[in-house]
């Protein structure tokens, strides 16, 4: 079973502290407010820059630069965020545009990666194959492939068939960097699906694919879901293979769009914050969603306990 | 008393057939085996198509001359790439660059993520809010991380700057000195990768079980030792397990030196992905690079076995 972010808050060790002497529980109690301190400058200080990027988003330009730089009473404009969506001529913004790519490829290139995974998760959980551990092994270790290595022929063999710059092409290589991640980590939800309920639907007549897809498939739905919403995420992040292998506008993904922000002279930091700030979200809404299952998805697949 | 429930309708979300298909209806059953590699061979294909082919092409490519613009047929040159390459003085330099990034990033991630961790573990209240908050940097695309830290670290309207100011001490220039921009290139690594080892050592605290502690407190045992004795041998194999993950990234670690420091000022900053990238679509000299490339990939190889072999072990023990 995976552990989760919610589990951690109701099981471990609670302070067991039999306090049967007046001072050791006085010690306990300094200490104990030592420690909330600690944790509490510590989270300030790894939230800080979050809070800092959103607040740069809605600041005016001017108040952007101010040296010494201001944390509060500044004028809140939502002028960033309109740049993001609506370019300078009114239109559509490039920005935007490359959202909409990153939404595409990332949801496309999910989608394929699960129609690959899950049935070869199946196959692995249920089956003996030959072999099976080091096949296993053997996939994992694809995803960690050096992406500045895997990008030089891959984007030779991209050139040579006409994908260089396409969403086609960026896609294909999502689905084959989120594969592995979704084999290890649907292997886990399918382990815990007894095999008894197949073999009970088999001696009722069905045949095994049945079984699966009828019995097995429906309650692995939840697991699908959490796998693809990390999927989603590793795509939607991904930034390596993206600024390799495109870079007309009308294909570019989202992340090579906003570092491209910072090539000119001079740096809008306003609007840069603005667009990671949406950027950023739709990852925080769906992690949040997922975060029964963080310990597995950020290990792809590897540890569950 | 027990209840007869059918194994087939316990479950909500399940469809039950009423008349289940008379057997040897279907035309033609597929084996096991022929199941088997029909639901394992697409994905396997993908991965020989995206991953594996494309190493081999590049295992080629590393015994030839080939460069990407100039065209024109492959010459074979032997092992001349790959002397050339740990021949390199440059080379040295930016293994040497990678080895401190590594080490300091991961050590200091490892540190903080497991103190972290520790503390929320001896929380009662809050615990998953805690959690949740220390977690998003980690969630984080690194492009926005490396943006952001690059507008934080600015020298003359820089935040970090500016509180330094206020604080009345003197400025740094966090990107452009030599010696600076490594440091913040391991700092803003450690503040994003901080809450992964956070998480995977909170996952191996809260599965210390609880009676252990009570068996080592009516012995009257100090904080100290529980801590040794119990709390670090069952968190250890977990954490190492996450060290080893972080390892593997940090090495492979590109696009946060793309973003933050562009490798500069000067080398300094130069990993090795980065000076495999330089050499391949800078220089043009895509064999060279290729060779390069071989050989981050087999000190990946090498990592990545550890840390199956020790993801087995905790599988199996």
């Amino acid at each position: 079973m995976a552990v989760s972010v919610d589990e951690a808050v109701s099981a471990g060790p609670t302070p067991d502290r039999p306090p049967p002497a007046r001072r050791v529980r006085r010690r306990g109690h300094g200490r104990s407010v030592l420690e909330v301190v600690l944790l509490t400058v510590l989270a300030v200080v790894m939230l800080f820059p979050v809070l800092w990027m959103i607040e740069t988003s809605i600041k005016e330009n001017r108040d952007v630069y101010a040296v010494p730089a201001e944390f509060f009473g500044f004028t809140v404009t939502l002028d960033h965020f309109r740049d993001v969506f609506v370019g300078a001529d009114g239109g559509r913004s490039a920005l935007s545009v490359a959202f909409l790519n990153s939404v595409v490829v990332a949801g496309v290139s999910t989608v394929l990666a699960t129609v690959l995974g899950v049935p070869a998760a199946w196959a692995y959980s249920r089956f003996t194959l030959k072999a099976k551990k080091d096949q296993l092994f053997f996939i994992l270790s694809t995803r960690f492939m050096p992406p500045v290595v895997v990008v030089v022929p891959i984007f030779l063999m991209y050139r040579q068939v006409g994908l260089i710059d396409s969403k086609l092409g960026l896609i294909l290589i999502y689905a084959a960097f989120n594969v592995p991640f979704t084999i290890w980590m649907m292997k886990g939800f399918v382990d815990e699906v007894p095999a008894e309920y197949e073999d009970a639907a088999m001696l009722d007549g069905y045949s095994r694919l049945q079984a699966f897809g009828k019995f097995t498939l429906p309650l692995l739905v939840p697991g699908i879901a959490a796998t693809a919403v990390f999927a989603l995420i590793f795509s939607w992040n991904e930034f390596v293979f993206a600024i390799f292998l495109t870079s007309s506008d009308d294909v570019r993904t989202a992340p090579p769009a906003i570092a491209g922000l910072i090539g000119g002279t001079t740096v809008d930091w306003g609007l840069v914050a603005a667009a990671s700030v949406v950027f950023a979200l739709p990852v925080l809404v769906f992690a949040y969603l997922v975060r029964r299952h963080l310990v597995a998805g950020v290990t792809l697949g590897a540890v569950r306990r | 008393m027990k209840d007869p429930v059918p194994l087939t309708t316990d479950r909500p979300g399940q469809v039950v057939s009423a008349t289940p298909p008379a057997p040897g209806r279907s035309r033609r059953r597929l084996s096991d085996r022929g199941l088997a590699v029909v639901f394992v061979s697409p994905a396997l294909l993908l991965l020989l198509g995206m991953s594996v082919f494309p190493l081999l092409w590049a295992l080629y490519l590393s015994f030839t001359d080939y460069s990407a613009t100039r065209g024109g047929p492959a010459r074979f040159v032997g092992f001349g790439n790959y002397t050339a390459i740990l021949t390199s003085a440059q080379v040295h330099q930016r293994a040497l660059t990678t080895l401190i990034y590594v080490v300091g990033a991961v050590t200091l991630q490892t540190v903080l993520g497991f103190a972290i961790a520790y503390l929320i573990s001896r929380r009662t209240h809050g615990r998953g809010v805690l959690t949740t908050l220390f977690l998003v940097p980690m969630m984080l695309s690194p492009v926005v991380v490396g943006l952001f830290w690059r507008f934080m670290l600015d020298a003359q309207f820089g935040v970090v700057n500016s509180m330094l100011g206020s604080l009345g001490l003197g400025q740094v220039e966090w990107l452009t000195r030599q010696r600076t921009a490594l440091v913040s290139l391991i700092v803003v690594d450690t503040w994003q990768w901080t809450p992964f080892i956070m998480l995977i050592a909170l996952a191996g605290l809260t599965a210390v079980p609880k009676y252990l502690y009570e068996a080592a407190s009516i012995d009257r045992a100090s904080e100290w030792f529980r801590f040794r004795t119990i709390t670090l041998p069952l968190v250890w194999p977990l954490l190492l397990i996450a060290v080893l993950f972080r390892a593997i990234e940090a090495f492979r670690l590109f696009d946060l030196v793309y973003i933050l420091t562009s490798g500069g000022p000067g080398v300094s900053t130069e990993t090795l992905s980065f000076h495999v990238y330089k050499v391949a679509f800078l220089g043009f000299n895509t064999g060279t690079a290729s060779a390069y490339g071989i050989l981050m990939v087999l000190v990946v190889i090498v990592l990545t076995q550890l840390y199956l072999r020790y993801l087995n072990k905790l599988k199996e023990g």
